[in-house]
C-alpha cells in the first residue's frame, strides 16, 4: 500500500527526522491562511498516490498567501498520471544547500534489505544515476543483525558532508532503517532528503509503501494514526480492465486476466506472473508501447483465453499482438492457442495476415504449434527467449508504425508486416545472425 | 462443432447419459431428452482426457481439427 507525502512524513516524525515544518489543507482558503502561519512564503505541495509530481506541476512556492491560494486552487483540480489530487501539504520553504537521496527497499536476490544513498537527490536522481552509477552507494542488511551502526557510518560517510551533518545523516539511516522493519515497508524513500544552508539534515519528501501482505498486522497501528488501507490503484479501472475482470471472473480455473490498461499499440497475451512481469518490463527496455498488461496461468478455459484476447485485439489502438508464454505458465500451449486463434476468427481476422510474435512452450506444444501452422502463424518454441520475443515484437510494432507514416493505411500496414516478419531477415536483423538460425532451425 | 475439436457421441450405444456428464471435466456432454448430445459450445474446451471414450469406447470419439 503506498501512502501519500504527508502519511508518509507521520511516520518519519514518529521516528524523529527531521521535517519542514508542514500543514496539511484540502481547501485554497485554508492554504492561504497556513503560508501566513508558516511566516508568510512556502511550498504547495500536491498530496498524490504518484511520482513525478514536481515536474508535473504539483509542487509550487507560494510567495504570499494570495498566491497559495491561487496555486492551491489549481492543483487541487490536477490529476498526475490519472491520480486525483486529495489535499495539498503547505511546507516550509528550506534554504536547501544540497538535494541527497535515502532509501530503503528490499533486494529481492539478496533476500535483504538494502539502503540507497547518493549526493544526487531531487527531481532528477532517475536520469543522473543512470548516467553515473557511481553516484549511489548501496548498503545491505543480514536481517540477523540488522542495523549497525558502523554501516549507517559507511553510508554517511560516502557522501562526505562537514562533521555535523554527518553525524545528522547516520541518525537518519538509523531511523529510516528501524521504521522501515517496523512497518513492513517495501520502499522507504526520502527524496530530497535536503541538507540546508545552516547545516542541517531535513526530509523534503518522503514516499512509503507497505507490503500488502503485512496488512494484517500493520493495518491497525495505521488506523490508529488515521491512514487507512486503500486499493493499490486508486484510479478507476478502465471499462477494458472492468471487462477483462469479468471475463477472468466467469470461470473459477486458471488466470486469463488482471489487465491493466497501458493505452500503447502493442496487444499483449503473456503467461504467468513472474513471466508477465519479466516480459512487460522487456517491452518498456525495448523502447516498445504497450496497450496492456495481462496475466494467463494455470489453465484457463480455452473460453477465458478467447475472451481476454478478443478484448486485447478490439482494443482501440492495438496494431499488433505479442502472445508470450514460458514453460511455468503451467499452461497447455494448445489451450492458449486455440483462445487466441478462435478470438481472431470472430473478429474476423486472418491469422496469417495479422502483425504476431507467438512464443509459446510448454505442456501440449506440439498441438499448439499444429494450430499456428494451420492458421499460418509464424511461432517459436523454448528456443526463442520470452526477452527476445519482446524485442521481436517491439520491432514489429515499429515496422508497422514506420509503414503508415509513409502513408498506409493500417490495413495495409499490417498486412505487409505480418509477412515480413515471417522472413528470416527480420529476425536476423532484430536478433542477430546466430540466434536467427538458432530459433529457426526446423521450424 | 468445435473449430478445433470435433466431439461425436451415439447416444444409442453410450446409455448411461449421466455418466458421461459426469465424467467430462470441461461440460461437453449434456443430456436432452433423456439421451446424451455434445454441447457445441464447449467443444473447444476438450482437453483429451480420453475419459469419454474409456468409459464408452464404441460410442464416443473426438477428432482433431488441425
Ligand atoms: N519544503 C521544501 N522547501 C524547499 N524546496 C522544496 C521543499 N519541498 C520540495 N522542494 C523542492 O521541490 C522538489 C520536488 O519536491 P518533491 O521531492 O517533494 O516532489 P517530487 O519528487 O517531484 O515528487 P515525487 O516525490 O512524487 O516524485 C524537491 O526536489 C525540492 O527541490
Ligand atoms: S476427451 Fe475428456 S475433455 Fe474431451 S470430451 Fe472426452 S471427457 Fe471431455
Ligand atoms: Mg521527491
Amino acid at each position: 500500500m503506498r501512502l501519500y507525502e504527508y502519511e508518509s512524513k507521520m511516520l518519519l516524525e514518529k521516528y524523529g527526522i527531521p521535517l519542514p515544518k508542514r500543514i496539511l489543507v484540502k481547501t485554497p482558503e485554508e492554504a492561504a491562511k497556513a503560508v501566513e502561519e508558516l511566516g508568510g512564503k512556502a511550498v504547495i505541495k500536491a498530496q498524490v498516490l504518484t511520482g513525478g509530481r514536481g515536474k508535473a506541476g504539483g509542487i509550487k512556492i507560494a510567495n504570499s498567501p494570495e498566491e497559495a491560494k491561487k496555486l492551491t486552487e489549481e492543483i487541487l483540480k490536477m490529476k498526475i498520471n490519472d491520480f486525483p489530487v486529495v489535499a495539498v501539504l503547505v511546507e516550509e520553504l528550506l534554504n536547501i544547500d544540497k538535494e541527497l537521496f535515502l532509501a530503503c527497499t528490499y533486494d529481492e536476490v539478496a533476500k535483504q534489505r538494502i539502503m540507497l544513498i547518493s549526493d544526487a537527490g531531487g527531481v532528477d536522481i532517475n536520469e543522473v544515476v543512470e548516467k553515473d552509477p557511481s553516484r549511489v552507494y548501496r548498503e545491505w542488511f543480514n536481517p540477523f543483525y540488522g542495523m549497525m551502526a558502523f554501516k549507517a557510518k559507511k553510508m554517511a560517510d560516502f557522501l562526505k558532508l562537514p562533521k555535523d551533518a554527518d553525524r545528522a545523516l547516520q541518525s537518519v539511516i538509523m531511523r529510516l532503517y528501524n521504521l522501515a522493519v517496523d512497518y513492513d515497508t517495501t520502499l522507504a524513500e526520502i527524496n530530497p532528503l535536503v541538507l540546508t544552508k545552516d547545516g542541517k539534515i531535513v526530509a523534503a519528501d518522503a514516499h512509503i509503501e507497505i507490503e500488502d501482505d503485512a496488512m494484517y498486522r500493520q493495518q491497525q497501528r495505521l488506523e490508529g494514526m488515521g491512514i487507512h488501507d486503500r486499493p493499490s490503484t486508486p484510479r478507476e479501472p478502465t471499462e477494458f480492465e472492468k471487462l477483462a475482470e469479468e471475463n477472468d471472473m466467469s470461470d473459477h480455473r486458471g488466470v486469463a486476466g488482471r489487465a491493466i490498461d497501458f493505452g500503447g499499440s502493442l496487444g499483449c497475451i503473456i503467461g504467468a506472473g513472474g513471466g508477465s512481469l519479466t516480459t512487460f518490463d522487456a517491452i518498456l527496455r525495448y523502447g516498445g508501447n504497450p496497450a496492456n498488461y495481462c496475466e494467463v496461468g494455470g489453465n484457463p478455459p480455452v473460453k477465458k483465453v478467447y475472451g481476454l484476447a478478443k478484448l486485447v485485439l478490439s482494443k482501440p489502438g492495438v496494431k499488433g499482438l505479442l502472445v508470450c508464454h514460458n514453460v511455468y505458465s503451467n499452461s497447455r500451449v494448445d489451450l492458449v492457442a486455440r483462445g487466441v486463434i478462435k478470438a481472431m476468427l470472430d473478429l474476423g481476422i486472418n491469422p496469417a495476415e495479422y502483425p504476431v510474435v507467438y512464443r509459446g512452450a510448454g505442456a501440449f506444444e506440439e498441438d499448439g504449434y499444429a494450430i499456428l501452422r494451420k492458421y499460418g502463424v509464424r511461432y517459436y518454441d523454448r528456443r526463442l527467449g520470452m526477452d527476445q520475443a519482446a524485442k521481436l515484437a517491439v520491432e514489429m510494432l515499429k515496422l508497422i508504425e514506420e509503414k503508415e507514416k509513409e502513408g498506409k493505411s493500417l490495413e495495409e500496414a499490417q498486412k505487409e508486416v505480418a509477412q515480413y516478419i515471417k522472413t528470416e531477415e527480420f529476425v536476423k536483423k532484430v536478433l542477430g545472425e546466430e540466434v536467427a538460425k538458432k530459433v529457426l532451425e526446423g521450424l | 462443432m468445435g473449430v478445433f475439436v470435433k466431439v461425436e457421441v451415439n447416444p444409442e450405444k453410450c446409455k448411461e447419459a449421466e455418466k458421461l456428464v459426469e465424467i467430462c471435466p470441461v461440460d461437453i456432454f449434456a443430456v436432452k431428452d433423456g439421451k446424451v448430445v455434445v454441447v457445441e459450445e464447449n467443444e473447444d474446451e476438450c482437453t483429451f482426457c480420453n475419459l469419454c471414450v474409456q468409459y464408452c469406447p464404441e460410442g464416443v470419439k473426438y477428432t482433431k481439427l488441425y
